[in-house]
């Protein structure tokens, strides 16, 4: 079992209180989801030029402000990050390879997270609560995020195997279920040179996906494609900078439920994680059908 | 718990944990119902002049908010009122007990129900009165896949449509759909029996179409009847086992 959760703010006015609204159901999905959590909040892009770059360092005593110092005595003198606990992130104008080449020889110990213009990610090991807590969750704004409780059936417990994962930039996914085939997926694409971080099964649906829309298809025949290649149980929650996309496979033992009003898509593991949103009683509420793709477009910025 | 009329207990989920409902329907409802006026429960002797409460008591559920096993295991009669959307297993087990959300359900709603009535007035998720024995289910709206999966007697009414491998390993009882069936219907079916209104995207293996006779536009109409629903009997068609399942064949042998 896993709790996933996500919101699309389509009234721009909600964009200030997506962290507000998002952490209730976060915690709810506590109950499916216990050993560890995790949330991509999607922002309007950064200029063309600009990266944000999300890190983990795996310890609160990680010492951020020498990281800064190397940061822009070594690699660019306008980068600084600015960390939360555990989190870091960086945003300049730097290529990401150069900045990837950078962290790999002078701090290996740290997890990029995440690279994009619109992405942030945010994961660690702990209760939903407390990680909500430890990295102020609430404060967050944004366009649109998706979430993810874990309790894990097929590899570690640790920081790097929580959700969301990530691939390319600004894509994320989260999933409920398991895949039954996520090597021989790995084996096609490590022969592609694509790399892998994890011997998590999401990772690998995660970077089809990001192969895929790198090649040239759009996202939803990325998952078309995905339909044939990925074996498994799976409800799956994406995110690119500018829409959030929900599907289901075609056994769909793995739950969702969708709430949508003029104001916000809601979608979650249980209609209990929307319980508390505003409006939702009156929402139109639905349950995805299997090997549906359901896709949400962010709203221009006002 | 709140007395709100003289045959009206409320419990609001925001402020009662399922816990506490469900310990009361297990355990001081079938007292309160049993006893003379005056000598109730322990819990319930702030109840004065509820009297000998075996027809027409109600218990109003509020604020469901989509939580799980609200009024599961309950054996009285009583009528449960569940004002909301509400999450998994609601009147699971169910005996005697007429229980209605008034909302969506998530999955297994009366789930193993014996006996009484289990209305949805919206729409239901995954496996729908799965396993259920006796007793009525009424989903007003569409109950999603595996609606009736290996029921065993009980009676199913859906006002919509129900999702695929519905009534799979149906062993007995009627599953009655309105509006169209998913895939793979009936699946390794048994001796229950399935009418459908609408469009039957596939049938699973061994379930057959058969001809509708006297008998059965005498079950739909009854059931359609006791569920509030008035569409003719003369639009469904009835489905059921081949029964070349039951037995090895010996053509088969050839797999081994």
């Amino acid at each position: 079992m896993c709790g996933i959760v996500g919101f699309l703010a389509k009234e721009p006015a909600l964009r200030s209180s997506l962290g507000e609204l998002v952490v209730p159901m976060l915690s709810c999905m506590g109950d499916r989801g216990p050993d560890s959590a995790g949330l991509a909040v999607f922002s309007p892009p950064l200029p063309e030029t600009i990266r944000r770059f999300s890190l983990f360092s795996g310890s609160p005593t990680f010492d951020w402000t020498g990281f800064d110092r190397r940061l822009h005595e070594e690699l660019f003198p306008m980068a600084r990050v600015h960390a939360v606990a555990s989190h870091g992130v960086v945003e300049a104008e730097l290529e990401p390879q150069a900045f990837r080449e950078w962290l790999h020889k002078a701090y290996p110990q740290l997890h990029l997270l995440s690279v994009g213009r619109a992405i942030d990610v945010v994961k660690d090991e702990g209760h939903p609560n407390e990680i909500s807590e430890r990295y102020d969750f609430k404060s967050l704004s944004g366009t649109h995020a998706v979430g993810h409780t874990r309790m894990a059936t097929e590899s570690a417990v640790s920081p790097a195997h929580a959700h969301p994962f990530t691939a390319g930039e600004d894509f994320c996914l989260v999933h409920n279920g398991s895949l039954s085939n996520p090597y021989s997926i790995r084996r096609k694409l490590e022969r592609r040179g694509i790399k892998f971080e994890t011997d998590n099964d999401t990772e690998a649906a995660c970077r089809f996906l990001e192969w895929r829309m790198r090649e040239g298809n759009t996202l939803e025949e990325a998952i078309e494609q995905g339909f044939e290649e990925l074996d498994g149980f799976f409800t799956l929650l994406m995110a690119t900078a500018d829409k959030l996309v929900l599907v289901r496979d075609a056994f769909a033992c793995k739950p969702a439920v969708v709430a949508e009003t003029d104001q916000y898509v809601a979608v979650g593991s249980e209609f209990r994680a929307l319980a508390h949103l505003p409006g939702v009683h009156e929402a139109k509420l639905f349950e995805p059908e299997p090997e549906h793709i359901y896709s949400w477009n962010v709203s221009p910025s006002a | 718990m709140e007395r709100v009329a003289e045959r009206v207990i409320r419990f609001d989920l925001a402020k009662t944990t399922i816990r506490e409902l469900n310990q009361f329907l297990h355990r001081e409802l079938p007292k309160l119902i049993a006893s003379p006026a005056g000598s109730f429960g322990a819990s319930a002797q702030h109840l004065p002049g509820i009297g000998t409460a075996d027809e027409g008591l109600t218990i109003e559920v509020l604020h469901p908010n989509g939580q799980h096993s609200i009024a599961a295991g309950v054996d009285a009669p009583v009528t449960i009122e569940i004002r909301g959307h509400a999450g998994y297993f609601i009147a699971g087990m169910n005996k005697q007990a007429h229980v209605t959300v008034h909302g969506n359900v998530g999955w297994s709603v009366a789930e193993n129900i014996m006996s009484g009535l289990v209305r949805v007035k919206g729409c239901a998720s995954e496996c729908a009165a799965a396993s259920g024995h006796g007793g009525l289910v009424v989903i007003e709206g569409d109950a999603s896949s595996r609606c009736g999966i290996s029921m065993k007697g009980v009676e199913i009414v859906v006002g919509g449509s129900v999702g695929h491998m519905s009534a799979f390993m149906a062993q007995a009882g009627t599953l009655v759909v309105c509006g169209d069936a998913g895939a793979n219907l009936g699946d390794s079916l048994y001796e229950a029996t399935i009418y459908v209104r609408g469009r039957i995207a596939s049938l699973g293996t061994d379930a057959r179409e058969e001809p509708m006779q006297s008998d059965d536009y005498r079950k739909v109409a009854d059931l359609l009847r006791r569920a509030g629903m008035s569409h003719a009997p003369e639009e469904f068609k009835r489905i059921a086992s081949a029964r070349t399942l039951y037995h090895w064949h010996e053509g088969a042998s050839g797999h081994y």
